[in-house]
């Protein structure tokens, strides 16, 4: 079949003035709507900007500044500014490589650093701020890096061809040098770069066509690799700052619930327990280590006032949101004809539960506040929010602020949040020393910023061929955009997230309606980003029920799909390269061994998953092999999208298995991996990702392998079994295979928790 | 006073017995190559090799070690499994965030000490006491293997398809 192609990049010169077309989708979408004024209108540029030449000197004042991301020294060194932040998704690789295609460099020859907080310099053109998530960081990027990359490139050829004499287009970049082959010269950046700084930027560069792309395209190893293999990589945990103390802190555990009162007698009293902080919902014992703050903190009589959510359950919180799903206001997300009055009808309910991060660094901030100065070492996603909460609650203007981001130990979307970074700089204002608040695993759990709860109601009206002609899909629960940037909501209040790749979807449908009811939560439970969000939870529902149409057609779940794909050329390759790799309807396969298929387009990429899983007789799950199949236009580095397709599949198959967040007495009830567990290596299946290749603009793929997880995971338990799950996690007991299963053997697929424990 | 013996250096260190080792070498001694994850050992990221042997440090009393030889991520590349691991890792590109490879190399270095060349489920029972919530698990297995066989296993198991390849 041949693939519909999107222009490719032409050698054309491009004009740094005009606004770029951009793979949209997922959270970009929403700022999108935005239209480019208000907040969206703060972004990077390739440029130099009003606020480039302070930050250059700050950063150490090198001799060829061009923008916000290029640092280049008389001595030939080339530093990179990274504007996206680094949480495991290779993003500085990603960036780098797209800033040494253009400039002409090696990825051998570049150090990477740290952005400072500005949204100004180093906003997300997609997310109107210096925001990484969304699996927007290549595409909102792709195209801007490159000419940030190219400006450089053009002010050091003009500068080499002055001192030349010679015509810049007779000159070549290549590994730091510029040359000029007719004379035979060749001069590195180092000795042009001071004259390069004294020219005018260019108002056109030229970019190279595609296919002389030596670094874009090749699977390369990531920039940090070296560091993190040998333990030296500072993230936020390992700061260390001269004087500083460590402490361990406690928030009410109920949502809204206050701090009483404390004794703190015995804790004072403990060896190395420097002092003890209160803040309004919240206690924090100061040590000279974690250990004698994390015994300070045990050894504190807390009285809480747990407010008005002090009662509050999982059961009521779900009896609420039904309430809501079933007579709640609703906003039309699309309309598209109407529906049927006659034919088959189709209709199921999906709950989805609410769910930790767990990042594998809890989280944490160092901070140093002084009458007038404040410093903050953390990771985070949104270094300039951070910026805008130390002034607010340190009363210091910004230019008194100094945010020192770090790597991050995960992201996922937690570290979209400032609770904490808002709590510590809380806590250190009382004390004259730097402090580095440290949450434990179980404060961490507890006090997560969970991603929603959701119960979604989805219909169909089918043709005489068992084919949808409507489709109905009524969404509830609460938003995270609304509190989270609630300029970004749509027409009528609609959250854009809520219906991410549902109301738009990849088959042929002629008729739709699709709702979202918004549900909020108690005053007090917040709820967050959560890797894939809107897009995770309805790929789920859609592609659950997209098996079960197939299954009231009597037709093989690959069909049905093939059948509503005709007029999609690029999701019908990818469904149909799945299902070769997996040898779909090939040789037969064992009892209670099934493959469920989920196709989804979500973040801008379109992707298809088959997973093969075997279902016990008692109901555990054997993941047996994934093959995942990719259209993520251009790829960047193939290595990393790899690696994020494979981490994400496992993120999304660990919540579907294992992961929810439960509510008693108005707390969350889990604390650590033991009770909010995570999938182990022993539970890992073979996972085989297939990308097809073509010239469009980058897709997302931080969020895409969580979101298609669960579904073609479900399918396949439905194949195994026979049992529809319209509830995440799995329950276990629905999957049993009669009575007598149990009685015979013990399950042998619970995780080891490892062998080699102390 | 105690006296421990940390990647080849003698340290004094004034803390009470029942501290975890994981918060001497990180809050004391000041190696913060080793991870805390849980503080309860479910995730892995505080392994650390005492006398070889892979210990979850953020359970281990520091009173207890005696004179056993501790050995962190800081010199763990300067024994011959441990370099073939990280050079394994490295040629693999294992890492994501990288918060868990730490524990996860410690623990990969001692089963490759133990058993040269693990089967599958050595590497399973091995490692499933090692979080990883990036989920590197796939490459972690393929890196394992390589530097055990020193062949290089498949890693880009991504094969792009030439346009119109599927049917």
């Amino acid at each position: 079949m041949k693939l519909k192609t999107g222009k490719p990049q032409t050698a054309d010169q491009i004009d740094l003035n005009r606004r770029h077309a951009i793979q949209s989708g997922g959270l970009a979408i929403a700022f999108l709507w935005l239209g480019g004024s208000g907040i969206a209108s703060a972004a990077i540029n390739a440029r130099r900007q009003p606020g480039d030449a302070a930050a250059a000197l700050a950063d150490g004042n090198p001799a060829f500044a061009p923008n916000a991301f290029i640092r280049i020294g008389t001595d030939g060194t080339v530093r990179l500014v990274m504007p996206m932040v680094e949480m495991g998704q290779a993003i500085y690789t990603g960036s780098s490589m797209l800033l040494a295609e253009e400039l002409g460099i090696g990825m051998d020859q570049i150090t990477v650093e740290h952005s400072p907080p500005s949204d100004d310099l180093y906003g997300m053109p997609l997310l109107g701020g210096q925001i990484t998530g969304g699996s927007t960081s290549t595409r909102g990027t792709w195209q801007v890096l490159r000419e940030a990359g190219a400006v450089a490139r053009t002010l050091l050829v003009a500068a080499a061809a002055a001192q030349w004499h010679v015509d810049p287009a007779t000159c070549t970049v290549d590994r730091g040098m510029v040359r000029h082959t007719p004379s035979g010269r060749s001069i590195g950046f180092g000795a042009v770069a001071s004259a390069a700084a004294q020219l005018p930027m260019p108002d056109k560069v030229q970019l190279k066509d595609p296919k002389d792309f030596q670094v874009i395209g090749k699977p390369l190893r990531r920039v940090d690799s070296a560091d993190k293999v040998k333990g030296a990589t500072q993230f936020g945990l390992d700061v260390r700052v001269p004087g500083m103390k460590i402490a361990v802190v406690k928030a009410c555990p109920t949502f809204g619930g206050k701090l009483a009162s404390v004794d703190d007698k015995a804790a004072r009293a403990i060896p190395g327990v420097v002092d003890v902080i209160r803040i309004g919902d919240a206690v924090a014992v100061v040590g000279e280590h974690f250990w004698a703050a994390k015994q300070g903190l045990e050894a504190l009589g807390i009285t809480w006032d747990r407010g008005e959510n002090a009662n509050l359950t999982t059961q009521q919180l779900r009896d609420a949101l039904a309430e809501s799903a079933l007579n709640g206001k609703s906003i039309v997300a699309r309309e598209v004809g109407s529906r049927p009055a006659d034919g088959k009808t189709v209709e199921s309910v999906y709950q989805l539960p609410m769910l930790a991060h767990a990042t594998m660094e809890p989280l944490n901030a160092t901070v140093f506040v002084t009458s007038d100065k404040c410093e903050i070492w953390l990771g985070t996603q949104v270094p300039a929010r951070v910026l805008d909460v130390a002034a607010k609650i340190t009363g210091l203007s910004k230019d008194k602020i100094i945010v020192h981001n770090q790597y991050l130990g995960g992201g996922f979307g937690r570290r979209l949040e400032t609770d904490s970074v808002e709590q510590a700089l809380a806590l250190a204002k009382q004390v004259s020393y730097p402090l580095k608040v440290v949450w434990t695993r179980e404060e961490d759990i507890r006090h997560d910023r969970v991603r929603p709860m959701y119960h979604d109601r989805i219909s169909a009206v089918l043709d005489a061929n068992g084919r949808p002609a409507w489709y109905g899909y009524r969404t509830s629960g609460g938003t995270v955009l609304g509190r989270w940037a609630p300029m970004a909501m749509g027409k009528d209040g609609l959250d854009s997230d809520a219906v991410e790749c549902v109301a738009e979807v990849p088959y042929e449908i002629p008729n739709l309606k699709v709702e979202w009811i918004r549900h909020d939560m108690p005053p007090g439970l917040i709820v967050g980003w959560w890797r894939g969000v809107g897009s995770t939870h309805n790929l789920f529902v859609v592609e659950s029920f997209m098996d079960e149409l197939a299954h009231h057609a009597g037709k093989d779940p690959l069909e049905y799909r093939r059948a509503l794909l005709q007029k999609n050329p690029r999701s019908l390759a990818l469904l149909n390269l799945a299902a070769e790799k997996i040898g779909w309807g090939g040789q037969p396969l064992p009892a209670r061994v099934g493959r469920g298929i989920a196709l989804g387009e979500p973040f801008g990429s379109r992707v298809c998953a088959i997973v093969e899983t075997e279902v016990t007789p008692q109901g555990e799950i054997r993941l047996r092999r994934a093959v995942v199949t990719l259209d993520c236009g251009i790829a960047v580095n193939p290595s990393s999208i790899e690696a994020q397709i494979q981490g994400g599949l496992l993120f999304g198959f660990s919540a579907a298995l294992y992961s929810e967040i439960t509510i008693k007495d108005g707390a969350i009830e889990q604390s650590n991996f033991h009770d909010y567990r995570n999938l182990r290596i022993n539970e890992t299946p073979l996972i085989e990702v297939h990308r097809i290749e073509n010239s469009e603009t980058p897709g997302g793929l931080g969020e895409v392998g969580t979101a298609i997880a669960a579904p073609a995971l479900a399918n396949a338990i439905f194949a195994a079994t026979g049992v529809r799950l319209y509830k995440l996690p799995v329950d276990r007991n629905l999957l049993v295979q009669d009575a007598e299963a149990l009685k015979r053997v013990v399950s042998a697929t619970v995780a080891s928790t490892g062998r080699n424990d102390a | 006073m105690l006296s421990l013996s940390v990647n080849g250096e003698s340290h004094s260190v004034d803390v009470p017995a029942d501290m975890p080792l994981l918060w001497v070498l990180r809050d004391v001694i000041g190696l913060t190559g080793t991870k805390f994850g849980c503080g309860i050992a479910q995730c892995g990221a505080c392994t650390v090799h005492l006398d070889g042997q892979p210990v979850r440090s953020c359970v281990l009393p520091v009173g207890s070690i005696g004179s056993k030889a501790i050995t962190t991520i800081e010199a763990i590349g300067d024994t011959p499994s441990g370099q073939k691991i990280q050079q394994a890792w490295l040629d693999v590109d294992v890492v994501q965030c990288g918060y868990c490879q730490s524990g996860q190399i410690m623990s990969a270095t001692a089963l490759l000490k133990r058993s040269p060349n693990p089967s599958d489920a050595e590497i399973d029972a091995a490692m499933s006491g090692n979080i990883c919530r990036c989920g590197t698990y796939v490459r972690i297995r393929a890196a394992i293997k390589q530097a055990a066989t020193g062949k290089l296993e498949i890693l880009q198991t991504i094969v792009t398809s030439p346009e119109g390849a599927a049917p």
